[in-house]
């Protein structure tokens, strides 16, 4: 594991990408350490889904240098499973192993949906669905997990069980995470490493060192929400502002 | 006291072995809540079996003479004639035959071209332009055309139904294709599909809903064009029975070959749904849930 720590898995160099006239990704460069969990912080229309889009091989039009070396997986903001397709076959799709099929029911089982792996997707619940979608990524085995904002459109209940979930899942298979989402507390909650990105480039970057699980109140928690609230432009009562 | 929930669960399940002594000790109560729409179901009965009533004595009386219209108690005696000497079987085995050749004929052509000109823009350039132009034409009119390329026997009617099959599969298989989501799409590529395993697990399954939609179109249009086609000229089927009864007046006879074509037609589209059913699971489950 240590060995994997190390390593780099992708390697982004002077990353731009325009839409027309408009700049969304200006000179990037962001390099993602094997087994790292990273949150990408921004306001709505940064880029912080685009550069995700780009690391994910989605995205052809960018300029500048992208080396992705370790394999990639994917859940979106939206679970998006194939309806047509039984849970199982979901988590087993493309999935060109000899023995896809047991490693599927060992995913479904890792998160907890081991009794629904014959079910219609659009029978799911959106905990389940998006559960099923991480459980998709996973077991491909990847080195880097791309998760772009997967959590915003649970009910709060379910984001909490989903969060504790999602940083277990890291723990035991030690991917590197890279998390896009809108929300600092959830950021502080998962990441080791958060990164606002603004003007097209990372402007701020700052190490979460807190031992898991992490309560919200934590000291280190606390400043840390304060300058990340601030980096992102938002004033008044950090306790007020959840979300940026 | 039962408080008006208790109420409720006492209504749902009549024969519910446990529960509180104060449901216990009730009177079973009538399933209530179905028995109006049952009745109804069996209200929409009376309007249709009323003009069945209307026509017979309009017959008995003289008031619809025969010539126009046979009484239904004639139209009856005569299905049964008809099935008993062979000639209703025959006839409709003939149509059949007509229909499910020229159905295949159209439908392949239809779906092959729809999936070419669905997975590519290449195959869209060359063959949308030309199925939409095809489309335009009115089909009916091509029967004088289909008689001097293909004479009068059974090629000119198989022609005409499997032209008027493949646009609506063409239409609604190429739609479908176009219509899966594009997020579907993006997925295959973060997992890494192949073409061939996007186009069989992704796209072709995506686009059957709408496919299905154009079987159900194109297996009317089928039979409607094959009415059209064995007006013009046949020797044996069930528009020579109509045709020939014609001929000598009998309304009766031309009733039931009516009668039997719109059976046929609602037996092939209820096939098609019990298709659907089966084939769109996935979606009765949403429905369902």
């Amino acid at each position: 594991m240590a060995a994997r720590l190390s390593q780099r898995v992708a390697g982004v160099r002077d990353l731009t990408r325009r839409f027309g006239d408009r700049v969304v990704l200006d000179g990037l460069d962001l390099d993602i350490e094997g087994g790292e969990f990273i949150a990408l912080l921004g306001r709505s229309g940064s880029g912080k889904s685009t550069l995700l889009r780009a690391l994910a091989g989605l995205d052809r039009d960018v300029e500048g240098r992208l080396e992705v070396t370790g394999s990639v997986a994917v859940a979106f903001q939206e679970p998006r499973l194939v309806p047509w397709k039984r849970v199982g076959s979901n988590i087993t799709l493309g999935l060109a192993v000899p023995d896809a099929g047991e490693r599927a029911r060992r995913a479904l089982a890792e998160v907890g949906l081991t009794e629904r792996a014959g079910a219609w997707p659009l029978t799911l619940s959106g905990g389940e669905a998006q559960r099923a979608s991480l459980a998709r990524a996973l077991v491909r085995e990847p080195e880097l997990l791309l998760l772009d904002e997967p959590f915003s459109a649970l009910d709060a209940l379910t984001r909490i069980t989903v969060h504790q979930l999602v940083v277990q899942l890291w723990t035991v298979h030690r991917p590197a995470v890279l998390l896009v989402t809108h929300d600092v507390d959830e950021a502080l909650l998962l990441a080791s490493r958060v990164l606002v990105l603004d003007g097209g480039r990372i402007a701020y970057e700052a190490a979460v060192t807190a031992a898991r699980p992490r309560h919200r109140d934590h000291p280190e928690l606390v400043s840390l929400r304060t300058r990340l609230l601030t980096v992102l432009g938002v004033t008044g009562d950090a306790d007020d502002v959840r979300t940026a | 006291m039962p408080s008006p929930a208790l109420d409720v669960q006492a209504a749902r399940e009549p024969i519910r072995p446990a529960g509180p002594p104060d449901i216990r000790d009730r009177p079973p109560r009538p399933p209530s809540a179905r028995t109006p729409a049952r009745s109804t179901a069996w209200r929409r009965w009376l309007s249709p079996l009323a003009v069945v009533v209307i026509w017979q004595a309009a017959s008995a009386t003289g008031l619809l003479p025969e010539r126009l219209l046979a009484a239904p108690t004639t139209i009856a005696a005569t299905t049964v004639d008809l099935l008993t000497d062979g000639t209703l079987p025959t006839a409709i085995a003939v149509s059949i035959q007509r229909v499910a050749a020229g159905f295949l004929l159209g439908g392949l052509c239809g779906v092959l071209l729809a999936l070419v000109a669905g997975l590519s823009r290449a195959g869209e350039h060359a063959v949308d332009p030309i199925m939409q132009m095809l489309r335009a034409l009115p089909f009916f009119g091509l029967i004088p055309l289909f008689i001097l390329w293909f004479g009068i026997g059974e090629t000119p009617k198989v022609a005409l139904v499997a032209l008027a099959v493949s646009f609506p599969l063409y239409l609604n298989t190429f739609a479908g294709i176009r219509g899966v989501d594009g997020k579907l799409a993006e997925l295959a590529r973060t997992l890494k599909l192949s073409r061939t395993a996007l186009v069989r697990h992704i796209v072709l399954p995506g686009a059957l809903p709408q496919t299905l939609v154009g079987l159900r179109q194109s297996l009317g249009v089928a039979w409607l064009a094959l009415i059209v086609a064995e007006q013009v000229n046949a020797d044996a089927g069930l528009g020579f029975m109509i045709n020939d009864a014609r001929e000598f007046l009998r309304t009766d006879v031309i009733v039931v070959g009516l009668l039997v074509y719109s059976a046929l037609g609602l037996l092939t589209d209820a096939v098609v749904r019990l298709l659907e059913r089966r084939a769109l699971s996935w979606r009765r489950g949403f429905l369902s849930a």
